[in-house]
């Protein structure tokens, strides 16, 4: 059994709406998960849940063997993080950290020393007399993080901790909370929205929306092979294309081009509409029709983006619009007639 | 820096601002100089210099016992009103709860209800319903009226106080009660302080709720300052709204050396 289960958990703000659906998710000791999602997906609600602020409506969370569905929150011992921080600002840093022992009537001197500890592992010895506003956004947040760790949580939750940080600040702290995580082997819960900080740093990603997981899996596995049109969609595919099965695994178009898939469906089969999706880094413009001999679309450019390393074409072809990346090594012009060739072992059905 | 509120090249503007700081401050000007005048009804100019009118004040016991009943009904109305007060704001402006915005409007009416009428209300059922004692219904009727004002500066500053720090201290181990000693409190004393000072100031000067409420033994200052100048119009009065000044720029500046006046803007 896993460290913590979450089951069939339902909540519901004013009574006539779910915001959580029968949510379900086991995490297993140790693993820092992600919870990805779109604002208004259901996640800091399922954080907050965990956190014991919100009381669901139905369903059991489990820690440990143990029910902690009504447990308040003050009696579990859970490190928290928050987007702001959330510092005591009329405490400094040392009494900041030190207010969870505190809490616990720790002994002054073992408070004293396991704050001092703490510091130095999120890198500001020296710091203990230092107020919040003193201190600058990266900081605060090593502040929040020690005062979560300090009290030996049974589980970290952080809320979008990262948001509040400027990209170079977060690209560290990101960093910096993994080698944490790790290091100590405290099972965390990471929500974001941003899903490159999320894959960087999560064991597992539950990509939720509308108060439901819409796949549980690890960064590698929805980052390739996404479940569903939704999770293709906000982890980065942009080409959608409908698709009627006609063989194992040679599927058509409703314009009859045929396309080979080395992915296997899944559960595919029981669905109503299928959709083949692909990456526009992974469509290849071809120029000698030689150099592949199926799933080739043909084309023409209609709109060519600059972005830097790379171009992005928009290409018009008899399924939609088709978006490729390409490199500088030969550039088409608008109306250029062009051939794709979408790689059977890169498109994913969904 | 030059532009059209640039105050050295604006003469309408100097005008109308020298205009402005006249009408405010100069009938306090032509008060705090009949207050040294020797004669025996205010003259301006004074035709001299005295200072038996604050002799006066101080001898008189009518001034005296008025003014400490005006301090201990100001102060233990508004701690009462604090004590009901802070709290109050607290659930309004943390916990969503049926009927909250009636209990909102029957904090804030004791405002909308012109005071002479609210002032009678309060007669009529207090003393002549309830037959309660005079200064018993005298605080009753301050912590009324001093209410809302606490409500109002406390849950100001409890909205700018982000909600995630008082749950980052339950989190950490801190019961709902802990918390708002030891986390929410100390962050809000600017603001329970201007509430303090707020609610004092209310309860010291009013009059149209006193009016009703004082009797026979017990007055408050500004009743019996009303009263008095109905029967004598010797500078007493002003002697005695001088010190009241002087009591206030004191207490002003107490709060700006301890605190900082600086520290209310925030």
């Amino acid at each position: 059994m896993s460290f913590i289960n979450l089951k069939d958990i339902t909540v519901s703000y004013d009574g006539k709406v779910d915001i959580l659906k029968k949510l379900n998710i086991d995490i297993e000791e140790g693993k820092l998960v992600s919870l990805l999602g779109p604002s208004g997906c259901g996640k800091t609600t399922t954080l907050r849940v965990v956190a014991g602020f919100i009381q669901p409506k139905n369903g059991q969370f489990i820690c440990e063997k143990e029910d902690y569905t009504y447990i308040p929150v003050h009696k579990r011992n859970f490190g928290l993080v928050f987007q702001s921080y959330a510092l005591f600002p009329h405490l400094t840093v040392f009494d900041n950290v030190a207010f969870g022992l505190k809490m616990q009537k720790v002994d002054k001197k073992d408070i004293k020393k396991a704050v001092e500890e703490i510091l130095e592992v999120v890198d500001l010895k020296g710091y203990n007399s230092r107020y919040p506003k003193e201190l600058s956004g990266g900081q605060r947040q090593r502040v929040a993080l020690a005062r979560a760790l300090v009290i030996k949580p049974k589980l970290l939750l952080l809320d979008e901790p990262l948001s509040n940080l400027d990209a170079k600040l977060r690209l560290k702290m990101r960093a910096e909370i993994r080698k944490l995580q790790q290091k100590l082997g405290i099972t965390t819960i990471f929500v974001t929205h941003d899903q490159e900080e999320c894959f960087s740093i999560s064991d597992k990603v539950a990509v939720m929306n509308g108060g439901l997981i819409e796949q549980y899996d690890t960064p590698e596995e929805i980052y390739t092979n996404p479940s569903s049109e939704f999770v293709a969609r906000f982890v980065g595919f942009e080409n959608f294309i409908e698709l009627d099965k006609i063989g194992d695994n040679i599927y058509q178009s409703k314009s009859g081009v045929k396309f080979i898939t080395d992915i296997s469906d899944k559960d595919t089969k029981t669905k109503e509409k299928l959709v083949g999706t692909i990456r526009p880094d992974n469509i290849k413009i071809i120029d000698n029709e030689n150099e592949a001999e199926n799933n080739i679309l043909e084309g023409i450019v209609d709109v060519r983006t600059y972005l830097g390393k790379e171009y992005q074409y928009s290409i018009s072809t008899e399924v939609g619009t088709i978006l490729v990346n390409a490199n500088n090594e030969k550039i088409y012009n608008q109306g250029n007639e062009v051939k794709l060739y979408l790689p059977a072992n890169k498109l994913v059905l969904v | 820096m030059k532009g059209v509120f640039n105050m050295k090249h604006n003469k309408g503007l100097t005008f109308f601002t020298v205009c402005v700081y006249l009408f405010i401050f100069a009938p306090v000007v032509i008060i705090i100089m009949t207050a040294f005048g020797p004669d025996e009804v205010i003259a301006f100019p004074p035709k001299g210099f005295s200072l038996k009118w604050f002799v006066n004040i101080f001898t008189s016991d009518m001034f005296m016992k008025t003014f400490s009943i005006s301090i201990q009904v100001a102060v233990i109305a508004t701690i009462i009103a604090l004590i009901i007060g802070v709290p109050a704001a607290y659930a309004m402006s943390r916990f969503d709860f049926k009927g909250k915005g009636l209990i909102k409007n029957i904090f804030f009416s004791s405002i909308i209800v012109p005071g002479i009428v609210f002032g009678f209300s309060i007669f009529n059922f207090i003393i002549i319903k309830w037959k309660l004692p005079i200064y018993t219904s005298l605080l009753i009727g301050h912590i009324i009226i001093i209410l809302p004002y606490i409500i109002r500066v406390v849950a100001s500053s409890l909205e700018g106080f982000d909600y995630s720090i008082e749950e980052a201290a339950v989190s950490l181990g801190a019961s709902r009660l802990k918390t708002f000693f030891l986390v929410v409190f100390p962050n809000i004393t600017s603001g329970v302080i201007a509430a303090f000072m707020l609610a004092f100031i209310n309860s010291f000067n009013n009059v149209p709720i006193s009016i009703f409420l004082t009797g026979p033994g017990v007055s408050t200052l500004p009743i019996k300052m009303m009263s008095y100048v109905e029967y004598y119009y010797d500078p007493t009065i002003s002697a005695l709204s001088v010190t009241l000044m002087i009591m206030t720029i004191g207490i002003m500046f107490i709060v700006e050396r301890t605190l900082g006046l600086s520290y209310f803007s925030k």
